[in-house]
């Protein structure tokens, strides 16, 4: 028992000795090994981290957020810092994978450091990457994942987009004011809580108004064949269908209906927003309509510089998804800012009190539920491309 | 009643595929009892083989411009696909599969999912894990009969698949390399006494399989629009359970099988839901394997001592 005893005492001593000797490493080689006092003296940086899918089929969700968190960042290093202090990025890939997401905040936090925690887009990851996040006490900022569960996981978990009853209400009023759509169908993916949240609040705003839904449809994430359903859709006679997927799907899926001859628009959500919804959907997709969170051409003065910098960096249009990563990192400067303080728990104090930041996607106050209250865009896709139709206000 | 006949439609055409997968299962096992676990991943190079021979070919892998790529240029798609992929297959065997061929029966069973698992992240590597769309070596022509929305797709994806079939099936009863393969799946000391090249039908094995999954790869792309690296795990599977359900060994029985799946899921996701698309096959498999073991067609060999 002692002996057992003694050995675990070297043990830990000598474990102490190497975190010692890194944290001395560190300060001369310039990037923190062990950072184990953020707010102390010897931390001359604020070490942010980010998980997203960067591969797999919602890849461009966790691209587009981690340029535009990038960009941020370079932008105020640039400026001096945060409270003079430089701010790092570190960003871990969850392949799209729950397990995966919580494995990457668990490292972002134990290994790297890191005093507050970015990501991720998917509502199903950030509920996953969340519960770590609230486990470990470290807060977490959603750039845009919608469903309202998100930040229920506790007192540690903020975000900087509009929720899902909200979107899928907008969704339901502009199919029914201006499409003046009375019959839609519903096609959800079973496998994603964005998707189901989504589809349960428009359907609550169509029905509420009087509209029907004659039928209801469902398919898995990762699924390549939506013939069954598309052809179950087609013989209920709708005048729409609300695909509240990810691009991935529902490229495909417009495909199909063109395809088995359902001539109805598709409408959907912010998980269309990506390039490849385009490239796999094509003509597919004219006269279908999302709702989103930002416009790139309807830009105000404040996120025109975004969109300007955006492209001069990566050569590319931002989507909504960006806008937000890039909120989501310009909320969280605000809040170190405005306490003077880099402890996870001081960051989590002052992004409760975050009030009226100009965002580049719209004006957010985070409110009592660690929500924000934020307007919304309807987009509708002509000639192969998404073009701003009308902005809706909470 | 049109929704039923659609549906019927939609699952013979997702059916020709399994089969096509299916054979490539079939007359591996019935020539080395081995389950070859990576041909879903065969089936999935397949697929990217033919869409980078179209892109060089010069059809653009995104929007298919509607204008008419000739059949001739899609013919040499699939041909190049089908080749290119039968190299793999051999190569496979070769490397993977040779050296554990006097193994016990799970040493070659465990290589064809190291095999496996291999191909699908080097594709992620290579292909990128991103889906692509795939690009239109046919042009779609839509067509209305009776209320069922038929494709010209559709039709060339059963054409293709029952000629492929077809000529299997002259290959194997009609040809001399086709009766070293039987003569092999029935006793492969007695093969060998009589002068058959083991190496050699084993290769042909392997590379008629691969080509025939590439096959299904093409068409599989052409009907699902999109492909991906690791589309050949369930679709492998699902054409693993057709092979099983025809009776494994047998090709009339992977046809039986492939379409019988194709239609069992097709109407599951219809009218029951689609949830339970791909539960449905694994049902099928669990129900014949307690009912008839052998499969459909499968016939019992006694085993001799």
């Amino acid at each position: 028992m002692t002996s057992g005893l003694s050995r675990r005492f070297l043990l830990l001593a000598a474990l102490a000795g190497i975190a010692g000797f890194g944290c001395k490493d560190s300060k001369s080689s310039g990037s923190s090994g062990s950072a184990s006092t953020p707010n102390g003296p010897a931390s001359s940086e604020i070490v942010v981290g980010h998980y997203g899918s960067l591969t797999g089929n919602t890849a461009h969700f966790g691209q587009d957020t981690d340029k535009a968190i990038r960009l941020a960042i370079d932008e105020v290093n640039a400026a001096g810092g945060v409270l003079g202090k430089k701010v790092r990025l570190v960003t871990l890939d969850d392949r799209g994978d729950s397990a995966e997401a919580a494995n990457a905040v668990t490292r972002l936090i134990d290994v790297e450091k890191a005093v507050t925690i970015i990501g991720e887009v998917a509502s199903s990851l950030s509920l996953a990457g969340g519960r770590v996040a609230q486990r470990r006490q470290v807060p977490m900022i959603s750039p845009s994942s919608t469903n309202p569960k998100v930040t229920q996981v506790g007192d540690y978990i903020f975000r900087v987009c509009f929720l899902d009853p909200f979107q899928g209400k907008v969704m339901a009023d502009f199919a029914q004011d201006t499409l003046k759509f009375k019959r839609v169908a519903i096609l959800r993916d079973v496998k994603n809580d964005y998707s189901i949240g989504l589809a349960d609040a428009f359907k609550a705003a169509f029905t509420a108004r009087g509209g029907t839904i004659p039928v209801e449809q469902s398919y898995s994430a990762g699924d390549t064949d939506f013939s069954a359903q598309i052809t179950a859709i087609k013989s209920a006679d709708v005048q729409g269908l609300y695909v509240p997927g990810y691009y991935s799907e529902v490229g495909t899926i417009a495909r199909t209906a063109q395809r088995l001859g359902l001539k109805v628009p598709l409408m959907g959500g912010d998980g269309w927003d990506a390039p490849d919804l385009f490239k796999i959907g094509g003509d597919a997709l004219n006269g279908s309509f999302y709702s989103n969170h930002f416009a790139p051409d309807a830009a105000t003065a404040k996120s025109q510089k975004f969109v300007s910098d955006f492209k001069a960096k990566y050569g590319q249009e931002p989507t909504g998804l960006g806008a937000l990563g890039y909120d989501a990192a310009g909320v969280l400067f605000e809040a170190i800012r405005a306490s003077g303080k880099t402890d996870p728990a001081g960051i989590r104090e002052a992004l409760t009190h975050v009030k009226n930041f100009e965002g580049v996607s719209g004006t957010i106050t985070i409110n009592a539920n660690r929500d924000a209250d934020k307007s919304a865009v309807i987009v509708a896709i002509e000639g192969g491309k998404g073009k701003y139709r009308a902005t809706v206000a909470p | 009643m049109s929704e039923f006949l659609q549906q019927v439609v939609n699952g013979l055409s997702l059916g020709s595929i399994y089969a096509l997968i299916a054979l490539g299962y079939t007359m591996v096992y019935g020539i080395l009892k081995l389950i070859n676990f990576a041909h879903g991943e065969v089936f999935m190079v397949g697929a990217y083989a033919g869409y980078y021979s179209a892109g060089w070919l010069g059809v653009n892998g995104y929007e298919a411009s509607g204008a008419g790529f000739p059949l001739l240029l899609a013919l040499v798609v699939l041909c190049f696909a089908m080749g290119s992929v039968a190299l793999l297959g051999v190569t496979i065997e070769a490397l993977a599969y040779r050296p554990v061929r006097s193994a016990p029966r799970l040493t070659p069973l465990i290589t064809a999912i190291g095999v496996s698992l291999f191909l699908q992240n080097a594709a992620m590597l290579v292909f990128s894990p991103n889906p692509r769309r795939y690009p239109a070596i046919l042009s779609e022509v839509r067509f209305e009969v009776g209320g069922v929305i038929l494709t010209n797709i559709k039709l060339a994806i059963f054409g293709v698949a029952m000629v492929l079939m077809l000529g299997l099936y002259l290959l194997v009863h009609r040809t001399w390399t086709g009766r070293a393969m039987r003569a092999l799946s029935m006793n492969a000391d007695a093969a060998r006494l009589m002068g058959i090249d083991v190496n050699a039908t084993i290769r042909a094995t392997f590379a008629i399989g691969s080509a025939l999954a590439a096959a299904g790869g093409i068409l599989f792309g052409l009907d699902q629009i999109t492909i991906n690296p690791l589309m050949g795990v369930l679709t492998g599977l699902k054409a693993f359970v057709a092979a099983v359900l025809g009776g494994i060994g047998n090709i009339p029985g992977a046809l039986i099988g492939g379409l019988l799946i194709g239609l069992a899921e097709q109407l599951t996701a219809g009218y029951l839901s689609p949830d339970y698309r791909d539960a449905i096959t694994f049902v099928i498999l669990i129900l014949m394997l307690l009912v008839k073991p052998e499969g459909l067609l499968g016939i019992v060999r006694q085993e001799k001592v």
